[in-house]
């Protein structure tokens, strides 16, 4: 019998990708894709995440939500390294369109052109859109 | 790789960003609001009639049909299918981008 | 059902963790932990510390994989292993842990 502490082996590695495109508060797209994100961690998968568009407002420095009344979330994306969850891409054409740059951001991402993001997206195995 | 996108091209840029990030050998399926973009006579035909020349798009009848849209109004080139063309063009592609 | 301690009554959801976290104190992790027939010693709360701390910064409770590797970090290999951290916490480290650390449920545990 397996002691609950034993892991189980990863079995086969697949690539799964998630695309945010959502900004974080008017809709629940961008937690439920982080709840996602880190429930599935524990399948030790090869996770990336890519946000553009809107998206690129879950990870913006700086967000207060205490006077709506919403949970702020954003502390959390800087957990992802821990649940081995690190290649984080940003769309550079989503950040330029809204005035943003990664200086604005909260985690280490890797910047990446739309052109980069598209072949991304063709490389994966699975694709998950919030 | 097939693309679904489901909301309508006047009210969202779902369709702008489903047609910058798709490779040239991808398929795109108009579903629900995402209908709107199919037909002809809009704003966006000239942009669809564009992305005919690079992609094989598809549309939901039963999404056009709900709206009062007939399968006649869209664009030449654009496959009308029913929930089982659905189902083929998802079975016939490696994996599916949702765009929401 | 809500847990009372010291004369004061404190909400809680149906699994026994604190409804609000800002209602937390010693005492009242150290009243779960007997409702539940375990003590707390000092390597008890050394996690729920841990985990307090964890939570302050990321907004969330640590799956058990990603607690166990942090306190590896933190306390030393001797600590961030699941034998040592399960021995301490029998009903799981992540969820016992954090109902006395006053936390939610960690994301993604049943």
């Amino acid at each position: 019998m397996s002691e609950p502490w034993e892991d189980e082996g990863p079995g086969e590695i697949k690539k799964f990708l998630y695309v945010n495109r959502k900004s974080p508060y008017g809709t629940i797209y961008a937690l439920e894709s982080l709840e996602v994100v880190l429930i599935a961690a524990a399948f030790e998968q090869d996770v990336s995440m890519v946000f553009m568009d809107d998206g690129v407002y879950q990870i913006k420095k700086g967000q207060d939500t205490q006077q709506i009344g919403m949970k702020n979330f954003s502390p959390t994306y800087r957990a992802l390294e821990g649940y081995d969850v690190e290649k984080l891409y940003v769309e550079a054409e989503s950040l330029a369109e809204r005035g943003l740059s990664e200086d604005d951001l909260l985690v280490p991402v890797e910047v990446m052109s739309r052109d980069a993001i598209a072949r991304l997206m063709d490389e994966q195995d699975v694709i998950l859109s919030f | 790789m097939l693309h679904t996108v489901n909301k309508s091209p006047f009210e969202r840029n779902t369709l702008a960003s489903c047609l910058g990030h798709a490779l040239p050998d991808s398929a795109i399926l108009l579903i629900e609001d995402g209908v709107l973009a199919a037909v002809q006579g809009t704003a966006r035909e000239a942009e669809m009639r564009k992305a005919l020349e690079t992609y094989s798009v598809s549309v939901l009848g039963p999404d056009l049909l709900a709206r009062g849209l007939s399968p006649d109004q869209v664009i030449p080139g654009i496959d009308v299918v029913d929930y089982g063309g659905f189902v083929e063009l998802t079975e016939n592609h490696d994996k599916v981008q949702a765009w929401l | 059902m809500p847990i009372e301690v010291n004369g004061k009554s404190y909400e809680t959801d149906e699994e026994g963790y604190l409804a609000n976290l800002s209602d937390w104190n010693e005492d009242l992790a150290n009243a779960m932990a007997q409702a539940d027939g375990a003590e707390l010693d000092s390597n008890h709360w050394e996690v729920i510390n841990f985990l307090r701390e964890y939570y302050d910064e990321y907004q969330i409770a640590p799956a058990v994989r990603v607690l166990t590797k942090a306190i590896g970090k933190k306390l030393g290999p001797d600590k961030g292993n699941s034998k040592y951290l399960y021995e301490l916490f029998p009903y799981g480290p992540a969820k016992q842990a954090c109902k006395y650390a006053g936390l939610p449920k960690p994301t993604g545990c049943v």
